[in-house]
Order: C-alpha cells, then structure tokens, then sequence
C-alpha cells in the first residue's frame, strides 16, 4: 500500500531520512557481532562506536556515558529502576514509562504537581526534597509528549542537586527539537531514535552517575550497564539521525507553521492546551469544543490525515489524557484534545489541508449538535 | 584485536625457532609458563668457551605476543655475555612490542626464560665460574 | 583438495562464526526494506493508517514466529533480544511467584545472562540450584529429578549450547518440570529454525528466541509464554502496556517483520539447511582429523546441532592459532567474552583440562557457507596447526614422550 496523505503524528513516530535507511541497510549487511575479536565484529563495533560518538556529541555528553538501550521505554526503566535511589519524585505530566516504573512498590514515589499550562511547580519540588528522608532521583521531562510544554530544566537541575538528589530527564520529544546542552545539569537523559528522524527499537540512557545498576545483566556489553547483544544497524541508524537532528535545532520553519496552524485554530473557535508555556514548535494539543476526539480522528483519517488522541502507546485505550488531568483540564474538555505534530517533510500545502479539514468537521458537527438540541 | 606490525612480523617469521641439545655443557635451557595458563616458552642459549652467547633457540606455546616476546629475544641476547642478557627487561620488550597491558605477562615471561636459561647454564658450571647463584636451575623447571 | 582451494572463488575472511551472529538473509532484508523507508508508523498509533499498517506487519510476524515453535500467536512477545528474553523469563516469573515458590534450577553451562540474572536472584534470596553436566555436555536427567521439588519455580535449559553445539534433553525436561509443576524455561536462541522445536509436545512454557541468531536483524528477539497453564512474570520494562504488559516500550515494526520472515524462510527450510549444514560439518571434521593428530570434538558427537563444531588442538594456544587462521572468522570462546583471557567455562564445566581449552575453537557452519569455504579452512587450519605445533614446546615433549602433566609447572 502506498501512502497518499497527510502525516502530522511526528510525535508518535517520524519517518526516516534517506541516509538515516542507508545506514541502517549497510550495517545490517555487514554483519558480525560487534563482541567478536575478528574482522566481522571489528567492523561491526567500530559502526556502533562512530554510532556513539554521534550521539554524545549531539547530546552534549561524552562518548563513555551513552548507553545503548532498545528505546525511550527503556530508558526510562533504566534510569528510574537503576539509579539507585529508592526515593523518586517525577512530575504528573511525564510518560507511563516513567510513571509505571516509578509506581513500583520497591520504590517510594511522589508526584509533582504541574500548574495550569502543565509546568512542574519548582517551589512545590524544593519542599518535597526538603522533606525526603533519603537521596532521591527527580524524574521531570524535557518537552512533554502531548502539549510540547517545556520544563525549566536547568532550575529542576539546581533544585535536586542543592538536596543531593539526582536529576533524570526524559528527552525523548524534546531531542532534535531543543538543544540538548540544557540538560548538562541531567545525571540521566532518555533518548529514543525514532522520535528524531532514527529508526525504531533503538534509543539510549545517558549516565552521568557512576553507579547504575544494569536492569538486564549478562554479557557486559555497553560497560556492564545493558547487556545484550548490540542493535549494530540500528544504533549506526541512531548516530546518523542524531548527527542530522543537531542541525534541525534552531530550524524556525517547523515553529512559524504550528504558530500559523494555531492562529488560525484559535479565530475558528480550536483551544490549544497549555500555550500559556513556552513549548517546542512542533506540538499542538488543540481542542474542537464539544467534539470528541474520537470523532475528530475518524474524519481526519477519512481525509487523509494522520493525527492522534495523546500519546500512541495510550491511544488505544479508553480514559482521557493523564496529563491534561494534571493540569486541571475538565474530562469533557480533555475528551476533545487531539494532538497535532509537525515534522521536517510538513508544508504549509499540508496545513491549509489540515485547517480545511478541521473547519468542516466544526461546522458539521457543530450543526448536528445544534439540531439535535 | 590489532597486532602491533612488529608482533606480526616475528609470529609470521619467528626467529631462531628450535631447540640445541639440552645435555650439551654448552647449552643453557629454560622453560617457564605453564599449559594451564596458556603460554609456556623453552629458550636455550649455547654460551662459549668466553661466556659470549653464540646461538639461541626458541619454542614456544602461547598467544602472537607471547611468541613474538620469545623470537626477540633470541635476537636479542646473542653476542651478549651472561650478565648482559639478564640486564634484558620485560619493558624493554613490551616497549619494542609495543603490547597493550593484558600482554605484558608474555614479556615477563620471556625476561623469566633468559633467567632460567641462564642460571641452568651456571648450575651445568658451579665452580667453574664461581656463579653461586644458580641454585634452583635444572632442566625442566618451571623458573618464576 | 587443492585444487578445489585455488580453483573455487571465494570471498576472504570466510565467516565461520555463526553462533555469533549469523548474516542476515538477503530475503529478510527485502521484507524489512519498506519499513526502513515508507512503513514509518507507530504500530501503536490507533488513530490512521499509518499505524495501522505497521500494526498489521507486527502481527503477521507474530503468527510466523509463533507458528515455527507451535504456539499461539497471542503468546508470542517481542523483546530487544535474546539476552532481555532470558531475564525478562527468569527475574520475570522469579519475582512474580516468590512468595510461593523461591527454587529455580539451571546448569553450569548456560548463556551469561541467564546465569547472571540467576545470581541477581540469589543476592535476592532465592535459592538456585546450579546443575553440573555431563563430560558430553549434556544434563543428567537423574540429576535433574533429584534437584526438583514443589519448591521449585523454574528449570532454565538451554536447548542448544552455543559454545559446543550439544543439544540437551529438552522433552524429557519438559515432562520432569510438568510432573513437579515447575515452570520450564528454555533459551532457544542456537536453536529456533536449527532444530525442530514444539512448545507443546515439549513441555516448554517459556522461550528465548533471538532474531540475529537465525539470519533475522539484530535488536529484536522473543520470548514465548506460556498461555494454557498460565505463566504469570512481572514485566521488567513497564509504561504503555504493550505486548500485554509483560514488555512495554514502541514496538519496530522493521525489526518484527524481521525476525517474522526469518521464522517463516527457517520453517520452510530448516530440513534443506540442515541436510547441507550436516554434509559440511561431516566435511569438515573428516578433513581435519584425517590430517591432524590430537585434535579433540568437545561436547557429544551425536547429541549435537551440525553447524557448532568445537574442537581443542592439542598442544596449540587457541589465541596464536586465531592470529594465524585470520582469513577465517572463528572464535575462541562465546563472543561476549572472547576478548577476556580466561578459557571458556563450558570447556571447563565438561572436564576439558585447561591447557586444553586455551586450544579450543568454535567453528560455526550455516546457511551461506559453502563447499570450497570448508575446503580451504580445512586447509588453513592445517597448515596453521601444523607451524604453530613446529614452535611448540609441549608438542616437542609430546613427540619424545614427555606427559606434560607429569612436570611442576610454575603459576605465573
């Protein structure tokens, strides 16, 4: 099947540049096991090496402190199961796989509160670590995955370090879209390949903490801290993408469409959430009051168009977005959120479409809502 | 892993490779190593009248460096005198070898067999040389 | 011989290490290949068809995995691999029973990491029963019945050992852990699409599979659980409840499709495979023990998986012998730990004597080896062999009858 359509769900997952698939296609031909000591596994570990170093330059680390994971979800598994640290404060607004991990009974957990535009309440966490009877690890995302909502992540940074604790971002959504330079206060940040151009099934932890406790053990790869044989086509995929990701930091087209997208959203009655924050350019979480998003979702596909309903691993289940909750979103209002996400092959072609779209359903609906009351 | 090019060039064209015979007065043996342990290297020396060593032979059991450690030092110790032979240190052979430090045990181990050899050739001369210091030489002996 | 060495092209370093990584199957690659470019959904995005159709990849892939062990497809979980497969199995089910049951049997020469995960459980309180085995490589059922009780959580066997090829007991395993209503956990990874497997006939409730050890793409594996009886585990990777909470996180569609179509192309032909597989190792063995004298096949002769030939050279130090041989890619132990210096523990589990496991090579036989590649390593290795014996001091006392082990040798 060929796909004719309009893809504005880059948050889920966003397609692969040409030399992104090329690197992933010459290193599986390759071969070897990079743990071999012959000629096969030294051609495979020096793609995975090259592979790292890509990544660490983009991430502002050192090639010793990216650890090669299967993706963001574990990652963030890693980071919160593996610190160490037995007390974790994360905010309301972060990903299940960080919430999920956190909620387990071996760990003590607090959740930060977020104010009405979904910003952790910084004062609230220093209180919390004031009061922590152990280190603890703070778990605050970069860019949240729904609304775009930035953190202030280096003041997060300062807070836990003044209480000894350690700092944990997920970077997943903000990666190729913030520079990451931000987060040299992070002793963890989650990485995910696919969400910035790379391709699916590789991610990576950076540790900047000496004492992570591997989660899966046996074989010492990635010095002791993930064992399993390395994803060698997928990592070389991983450098490659983060090596063309670092220069699509500053891009501001991606930011002027979404600014237009919502401009015009907001003159034909759309809400967006928590525009009141400064948020990545790409995302939108826009509202059609009294429409539900299920709706909305099945007229876009019929038109072509591919947006979602919060988070994709979420998106099949019934229940409204955690996050909006967090930020005191009325359930009938959370109902009728979609997530709108824009990417490097989106146009402004593409835009008008979405607008077109969307002002029908509203005027559609909006008129089967009016005669049926 | 990579070999230094000069670790290459003695495992692909060992030096001296062979064994003299170990009853000669003339000849001095060492073995040192262990199988267990994955390296074992036999080094004889055949020492004139004068105390110069002649000639020097090698066999060994072990990894390219472990063999290339050996081969040099058959290169190394012939036209020495005894005493000068057992000046030769194992950085002097890690250093010309350029081994990484999970290969410097080949090096101490050739060091160990110029010793053995050395002192099973002045054990074969106690008294003529005065050398007393040769007592745990014999032929087949694991020298440490 | 020879003249099948020169007439014959072929391409060098011949790759002989297959239980390493095997190269992916050109056919795997070009069912992954519209998911490297077109096909970039999220199989979780439930909102278009982008999603949808990489939704549909992943599940026809779990229907072919499923079908070549005789599984149920909603049985079928996808891991990063072989090695979070066997944690995911063993911490998994561990942590969830524990309560219950806290004894879990393996054998000294599992994988790493599923003796790994082992001794995290037992810092944890479990008990583990490690069992020895036998000179051939093989587990003693007897052994096994007397280490089993209603204690017991699991039994962890490996199928296929990946250092010596021997292939254990695993339905008679399987009916011993049914009959003591333990768990029995095998790790398939040398053996899914080598040798025929079946979940059911065999007992087995949990199972490791490993996609780049059966010419499928590396960074995916499977672990299959058990539905009827249920194997419960506790998920080690959680947030997002994919693969039904046991194993959260994105799904690859690129990478399931992968390991799918490598199932399906093992399936269809794994008697063919296997049958040159066999002719090839016979070749082999034939050749170099008509023309070298002291060389030793470890593990059992018959019990045994073809394609995973480990021999001992007597007299020849395993790390020289790899330096010589460079235009054969073969290893000298398991590739995670090839590069430390120690002899492998499964030589030393099966009573091979350690001056000769420092002699050991693995020589890996599989799918694209051909004749004329046999033949010259053949060749090589006994050329090779031969030099490095020449420059043997063990092999000159050998030849004057000197029994090695009847000097003090030093420790260094």
């Amino acid at each position: 099947m060929t796909k004719i359509g309009i893809y504005l769900d880059y948050n889920a997952s966003a397609p692969m540049e040409e030399a992104v698939a090329n690197a992933v296609r010459d290193v599986a031909l390759q071969g070897g096991n990079p743990s071999s000591v012959h000629r096969f596994g030294n051609v495979a570990r020096r793609a995975i090496e090259d592979a790292r170093e890509k990544v660490a330059s983009f991430a502002a680390a050192r090639p010793s402190e990216v650890v090669f994971t299967s993706g963001g979800t574990e990652s963030n598994n890693l980071a919160i199961g593996g610190s160490g640290r037995e007390t974790v404060f994360v905010s309301a607004v972060e990903h299940d796989s960080v919430l999920a991990p956190a909620a387990d009974k071996s760990l003590r957990c607090e959740i930060i509160a977020v104010d009405t535009n979904g910003v952790v309440d910084t004062g609230a966490l220093d209180q919390m670590l004031t009061a922590a009877k152990s280190p603890a690890l703070v778990s605050v995302m970069f860019a949240n995955n729904e609304t775009g909502v930035i953190q202030p992540v280096k003041k997060i940074a300062e807070i836990a370090h003044s209480h000894g604790a350690l700092f944990h971002c997920d970077a997943v959504q903000a990666a190729g879209r913030l520079s990451l330079d931000e987060l040299s206060g992070a002793d963890l940040i989650s990485l995910s390949a696919h969400k910035l151009g790379g391709p699916m099934g590789v991610g990576a932890l950076i540790v900047r903490h000496d004492s992570l406790k591997a989660r899966i053990v046996g074989g010492g790869q990635e010095r002791g801290r993930r064992a399993g044989t390395e994803n060698g086509p997928g990592i070389a995929g991983f450098g490659v993408a983060a090596e063309i990701a670092s220069t699509h930091e500053k891009a501001t087209e991606i930011n002027d469409l979404r600014d237009n997208l919502e401009a015009r959203l907001t003159a034909i009655g759309g809400f967006i959430f928590g525009d009141g924050a400064v948020r990545i350019g790409n995302t939108s979480c826009v509202s059609m009051p009294r429409v539900a998003a299920e709706t909305q979702v099945i007229a876009f596909d019929l038109d072509g168009i591919a947006i979602s309903v919060g988070a994709a691993c979420s998106s099949g289940k019934v229940g409204a977005s955690h996050v909006l909750a967090a930020m005191g979103v009325a359930v009938d209002d959370a109902e009728t959120a979609i997530r709108v996400s824009l990417g490097h092959q989106t146009t402004s072609a593409q835009i008008d479409q979405f607008i077109d779209s969307w002002t029908i359903l509203r005027l559609r609906t909006g008129d089967a809502a009016r005669s049926a009351a | 892993m990579a070999y230094n090019e000069r670790v290459v060039d003695h495992y692909e064209n060992p030096r001296n490779v062979g064994s003299l015979d170990k009853s000669d007065e003339g000849v001095g043996t060492g073995l040192v190593g262990a199988p267990a342990c994955g390296d074992v290297m036999k080094l004889q020396i055949q020492v004139s009248p004068d105390g110069i060593i002649e000639d020097a032979k090698f066999k060994t059991f072990g990894c390219g460096s472990a063999i290339a450690s050996s081969s040099l030092v058959t290169e190394w110790v012939k036209g020495k005198t005894l005493d000068e032979a057992i000046e030769i240190k194992n950085t002097h052979i890690a250093e010309h070898l350029a081994l990484p430090p999970v290969k410097i045990h080949c090096s101490v181990l050739a060091e160990d067999a110029i010793k053995a050899a050395v002192a099973d050739y002045r054990a074969k001369h106690v008294g003529v040389s005065g050398d007393a210091n040769a007592e745990h030489a014999e032929t087949v002996d694991a020298a440490e | 011989m020879v003249e099948n060495v020169t007439g014959a092209n072929i391409n060098l370093p011949i790759y002989l290490d297959y239980q390493a990584t095997t190269p992916l199957d050109p056919r795997v690659l070009e069912v992954m290949m519209p998911y490297l470019t077109d096909n970039f959904g999220n199989p979780h995005s439930r909102s278009h068809s982008f999603g949808w159709e990489a939704e549909e990849g992943v599940e026809k892939a779990r229907e072919q995995v499923a079908s070549l062990i005789g599984a149920n497809p909603k049985e079928i979980v996808f891991t990063s691999g072989a090695t979070e497969s066997n944690n995911l199995a063993i911490k998994g089910v561990g942590e969830f029973y524990k309560d219950r049951r806290n004894h879990i049997i393996t054998v000294v020469t599992e994988h790493k990491c599923v003796l790994d995960t082992c001794r995290h459980l037992e810092q944890e309180g479990f008990r583990i029963t490690y069992l020895p085995v036998q000179k051939n490589g093989l587990l003693d059922l007897d052994k096994l019945r007397e280490a089993i009780s209603d204690e017991t959580v699991l039994v962890s066997v490996m199928a296929v050992n990946n250092e010596i090829g021997v292939i254990q007991p695993i339905a008679e395993i399987g009916a011993i852990c049914r009959e003591h209503g333990a768990f029995f956990h095998t790790d398939a990874a040398q053996a899914v699409g080598k040798i025929p497997l079946d979940v059911n006939e065999m007992n087995i409730d949990l199972m490791s599979i490993s996609g780049h050890k059966l010419y499928g793409p590396k960074g995916i594996g499977v672990l299959y659980v058990r539905r009827k009886p249920r194997v419960r585990l506790k998920a080690m990777i959680n947030g997002g409840g994919q693969e039904r909470g046991m194993r959260s996180g994105t799904l690859a569609p690129m990478l399931c499709v992968g390991i799918g179509e490598a199932c399906a192309i093992a399936q269809k032909d794994m008697g063919s495979d296997n049958e040159r597989i066999r002719s090839l190792s016979n070749r082999l063995a034939k050749g170099l023990e008509d023309t070298l004298p002291d060389i030793f096949l470890n593990g059992d002769a018959e019990q045994r998986y073809p394609g995973n030939i480990n021999y001992s050279f007597a007299f020849v130090e395993g790390e020289s012998l790899m330096m010589g041989i460079k235009d054969l890619a073969v290893s000298s132990g398991s590739a995670c730990t090839s590069s430390s210096l120690e002899p492998s523990y499964v030589l030393r589990a099966i009573g091979v004597e350690e001056d000769l496991a420092h002699t050991s090579l693995r020589i890996g036989i599989g799918r694209f080896t051909t004749e004329a590649e046999i033949d010259y390593s053949v060749a090589t290795l006994k050329a090779h062999v031969s030099k490095l014996r020449e420059m043997s001091p063990l092999w000159e006392m050998a030849q004057e009858g000197i029994d090695i082990k009847s000097i003090e040798w030093s420790d260094h």
